[in-house]
This record gives structure tokens, sequence and C-alpha cells, in this order.
């Protein structure tokens, strides 16, 4: 293969790199369906589950550690919800250590959850598989639990 | 011949501290982790040291064996092998010191239950300041070194070269939750940390696969390979696979569908390199057991292995109709574990045992050959068992999450049998490491000590 060649080659893919990442800063994640609960509180306790490390044991879309559950969904699941959440939060349980949370820092993690909550569906248990191996990404929203 | 010091001893290699280093960072990084698959098993193992230290302990000390043990290998085959001389060993030391002193920030912050960053950068976002001024010194001391170079570069210069600048920019992307555009939302900032997160294992996978191409190339005195028309071809279908099929690894986030569709799609490219690597097997294969004897082949030999196995299953989870029932469970463990212990590790070892005899000009005896060589079979054939544990782990949980009838604590106790495996399996391939890297430390400390 000539010098030039490759050149030219990596030369493209280097523009499509730097193309690509900005298209998907944009128009690839312009959607949030849980826009309006981004409060002020809820941008706290997104911090605070950095601060405190929640993803080495939780997941959030299913990414993170498999000690714990997956939490996207845990404000809407079936009999579950901020309270049940905030107890856990409180006391910790056999896995979990207690963070001795203030209320506030409760408050705080319980908005975060709340608009992970709106903003999609994990883990999706409701799909159609495609022939081409897809599934109905379009719909999974509407199989949520 | 040697250059020699003032006192008549030879002159020290910078490169022998980024290996020493990147094994005590790798055993330090595996004991963690066998610490974490006990603390699985069960609850309040040696609470100490929590899970949520022992996570992040282990990722980034396991990270560190390959950026360091990778960084080391290229720092001494460049002026050493390439026909080029190093731009500058100043910069070189600095960028080791860098290394070091961020390594232990990170470990203190760690060990304090200091967090604030992301999934396998957990530290305080300060320490990322040093992280990227030592990439940007590695970068500008490579290029500035390789271009002096007047003949066609080999593949291998390429890859590293390629590795340097698109870590880099992924670690930069990486930290863009800093900013509320990106922290505020978000599905924009799962996308993005992903992004960058997949694209950085290609990056480094850059400097890995570069290092076993220049290793062949140099054991089997045959550079045709490393030029060649169909090593250039695979390495920009790797290229273009780091940039576009990340997101296969978030198929469930709901960004726009067609980032899924083509990084599904590129994902599928990969068949290609599965194929080439499939249909070679045999002639490569026999070529390179000719020299099986040698250690280092050893272990490029089972990563060849490896990569069979992992890409087969890589290409599986990155169907759409199949990483729904996949994602979230214990099969993306057993993908992530099989390429860094069985790809990656095999490599960088295999680095270490050509590097580590050429700097210290002292072989392997023959019983430190004999026991390097029983942790090599040792790790291959535990990884085995190790990765179908996970695998089957990840299949169970996978059926009972999307079947829906049991409880998350449920699941787990279903499938506490195969991660009592994993971890049992863990602590036997921590000690066949063991059998390999302590008459690699041996070399080291007599070298040390006699310059």
């Amino acid at each position: 293969m000539k010098l030039n060649t490759k050149r030219f080659i990596a030369g493209i893919l280097i523009v499509s790199f730097f193309v690509y990442s900005i298209v998907i800063y944009t128009v690839g994640t312009r959607v949030d369906k849980g826009e309006k609960y981004v409060t002020e509180q809820a941008k706290k306790g997104k911090l605070l589950f950095q601060k405190k490390n929640c993803i080495a044991c939780h997941q959030l879309y299913g990414l993170g550690g498999f000690m714990g559950p997956d939490l996207t969904n845990e404000i809407s699941a079936l009999g579950k919800g901020p309270l049940f959440a905030k107890a856990f939060l409180m006391a910790g349980s056999e896995r979990m250590p207690n963070y001795h949370f203030t209320e506030t820092e409760i408050e705080e993690l319980i908005a975060f959850l709340t608009y992970a909550d709106k903003t999609g569906v994990s883990p999706v248990k409701k799909f159609k598989i495609n022939y081409d191996g897809t599934v109905n990404w379009k719909g999974k929203d509407e199989t949520r639990d | 011949m040697e250059p020699l010091t003032g006192k008549g001893k030879m002159k020290r290699e910078t490169s022998i501290y980024f290996i020493l280093f990147a094994i005590l960072s790798l055993l330090g990084g595996i004991a963690f982790g066998i610490l974490g698959a006990f603390q699985f098993v069960i609850p309040k193992f040696f609470e100490l040291i929590p899970f949520v230290k022992c996570r992040p302990l282990h990722v980034s000390m396991v990270i560190a064996w390959i950026f360091l043990s990778a960084t080391g290998g290229i720092y001494y085959y460049l002026p050493r092998y390439c026909n080029v001389k190093l731009f500058s060993n100043k910069l070189q030391k600095i960028h080791l010191w860098i290394f070091i002193l961020t390594g232990i920030g990170v470990i203190i912050s760690y060990l304090a239950g200091k967090f604030g960053g992301r999934e396998y950068w957990e530290f305080p976002p300060v320490l990322a300041i040093p992280i990227i001024i030592s990439w940007i010194i590695f970068g500008f001391n490579y290029f500035k070194t390789v271009f002096t170079k007047t003949e066609p570069w080999p593949v291998y210069l390429w890859m590293w070269g390629t590795g340097i600048f698109f870590f880099l920019f992924t670690y930069l992307e990486s930290n863009l939750w800093n900013f509320s555009y990106f922290r505020d939302h978000l599905i924009r900032d799962i996308t993005v940390q992903w992004k960058a997160g997949g694209s950085m294992v290609g990056s480094w996978n850059m400097l890995i696969y570069g290092t076993a191409i220049f290793l062949m190339d140099r054991i089997q005195q045959d550079n045709r390979i490393a030029k060649s028309r169909l090593a250039f071809i695979m390495y920009f279908l790797g290229l273009t696979n780091l940039i576009f099929n990340w997101a296969h690894h978030i198929y469930i986030v709901p960004n726009a569908i067609w980032v899924r569709y083509i990084a599904y799609g590129i994902s599928m490219t990969e068949l290609l390199i599965l194929g080439k690597l499939i249909w070679n097997w045999k002639r490569d294969l026999t070529k390179s057991l000719q020299d099986f004897h040698l250690l280092s082949v050893r272990f490029i030999i089972a990563s060849d292995v490896w990569i069979v196995l992992n890409l087969m299953l890589s290409i599986l989870l990155s169907i759409p109709a199949i990483n729904i029932f996949t994602h979230g469970t214990h099969l993306t463990v057993a993908h992530a574990m099989g390429s860094t212990i069985g790809i990656n590790t095999m490599i960088l070892i295999a680095s270490c045992l050509f590097l580590i005899p050429d700097v210290t000009k002292v072989q392997f005896s023959k019983r430190q050959s004999l026991t390097i060589s029983i942790g090599f079979w040792m790790m291959n054939i535990i990884l085995l068992f190790f990765w179908v544990a996970l695998i089957l782990a990840g299949y169970h949980k996978g059926y009972m999450v999307v079947e829906d009838k049991l409880t998350f604590q449920e699941i787990m106790l279903k499938i506490r049998p195969y991660l009592m495996v994993v971890a049992i399996t863990g602590t036997v391939i921590f000690a066949g490491v063991l059998m390999v890297f302590v008459p690699a430390l041996k070399l080291i400390k007599a070298y040390l000590r006699s310059t």
C-alpha cells in the first residue's frame, strides 16, 4: 500500500472521528424524555451518586457493577418507589453500606433517580426481534412494565 | 555495548521501571479483583476494603498494568529495534514520574473513599490533569522520534501512534461530563461516556496489538508481514471499529436510533477479522509453533486462541437480538475479562519476557523457564473455566431477567455457584501470574542492584 494511500485513509478516518463526535454530542443525543425532571436537586443527586461511587455496585441502563440492582426504573417499579429507595438510603442492607446520608442528600438522590426513571426503560423485558437481528428499539418505551 | 556510568556500571534503562511498576500494578490489581470476587459471594467479606473500593482499585491497577507495560515496551523498542533515536530520555523520565505519582494519588483516593469520577476512572477529576499531561508528553516524544524515520513505517509504528493519539482524545472526551451541557442530560452523558470508553479500549488495543506484531516481526526476523498490504487493511478496519462500533455497549440507551444501526453494521465487519484469523490459522500457527520453545512466542500463541474465542463472543454480543438478553449480565464481564487476561495480558507478558532478558542481558535459567511454563499453562487452562463460568452466570441471569419472575436477590442467589467458581479460579490464575512474574522480578532486582 502506498504511503499517500495510507495517509489519505487515515486522514479520512480521523476527520470522520471528529465529525461523528460532534454529531453525537448534538443531534445523536438530543432527545431527553425526562427533561422536565432535571431539577437542581436532581443535578446535585447525580454528583452525589458519583461521589459515593454507587455505580461500583448498581447500574443505570445495565451499565455499572452487578452487586446491586439496576436503578434506572427503581422509582416506578412495581412494589418499589421513592419510599422503598429511601429506606435503603437511610439504613443500607446486608450488602449495601449505610452511608449515613442526610435528609437533604436522600432527597437529592431520589430526585436524580426520579429523573433517570423518566428517561427510558432498563432492562427491556418486552420486545420484538426483527429478521435482521435488530429489536424494536422504536417501540421499546411503549413496552414499559 | 552498553553505555557505562561513571562508576563503570551499565546505564540503567528507564523502561525497566515502567515494566517493574506494571508488574506490581498487575499483581495488586488481580489481588483486589479476587477480594472483590469473594465479596460478591460472601457478604461482609474483608470489610476493611469494601467492594465499593475494591472494584475501582482492581480496574485502575489493571489499566495501569496495560499502559505501563505497553508504554515501557514502546520506549525500549523504538531506539533499539526501529532504527530511530528517542527524541528525549528526559521526557521519558518525566512521563514515568507523573505516571507513578498520579497512580499513588489514585490508590490513596480510593482507599480513603474519595471518589467523584466515573466508572473505570472513579478518582476525583482533578487527577485527570496529570494523566492528560503525561499522554501529551508521551505523544510529543513518540511523534518527534518516529517522524525522523525516513523509510516506510511498519504497521506497528502506525498502531502505536494511533493508540497514543486516540487515547488522548478519548480520555479528554471521557472528562466532558465536567461540563453541565453533558452532565445534566443523562442520555447524552451516558452515550458520550461509553463512546469515549469504547473507543479508548480500541486505542489501547492498538498499542497492544502493535506490540504483538512487533514481537513476531523481531522474533521471526521477518518484517514483510508488518509492512504487508493485508496488515494495513486490518489496521484500518480496526481503526474504523475504534471510531464507530462503541454503541454496541449501549443499544439499550435511548439515543438516536441510527447511532445503534451504525454500531451494529460496523461491529459486523469484525467478521472479516475473524474470517481472516480462521483462514490463516493453520499457516500462522504452524509458523509460530516452530518457536513455541520461546517463552514470548508461547504467550503470543495463547493470545491468538483467546482472540478467536473473544471475537466470536464479541460479535454475538453485538447483535442487538442477542444483546438484549446479555446486556447488564456477566456475559459482558466474560468478554471484558477474556479480552483483558486472555488477549491483552498474554501479549504484554510476552513483551515483558522479551524485554527483561534483553535489558538485563541475563536469560532465564532452566528452572525459571520451567516455573514460567507451569504458570503459563495454569493461567490459560484455568482462565477457560473462569471464562465459561462467567458466560454461564451471564446466560442464566439474562434469561431470568427477561423472564421476569424472580427478584434481583433471587437471581443473584441462583447464579452464586458460578460466581464462586469465578472467585476460586481467579485465585488460581493469580498463582499462575505469580509463577510467571516472580522469576522476571528476580532478574529485574539483580539488574537494578548491578546498575
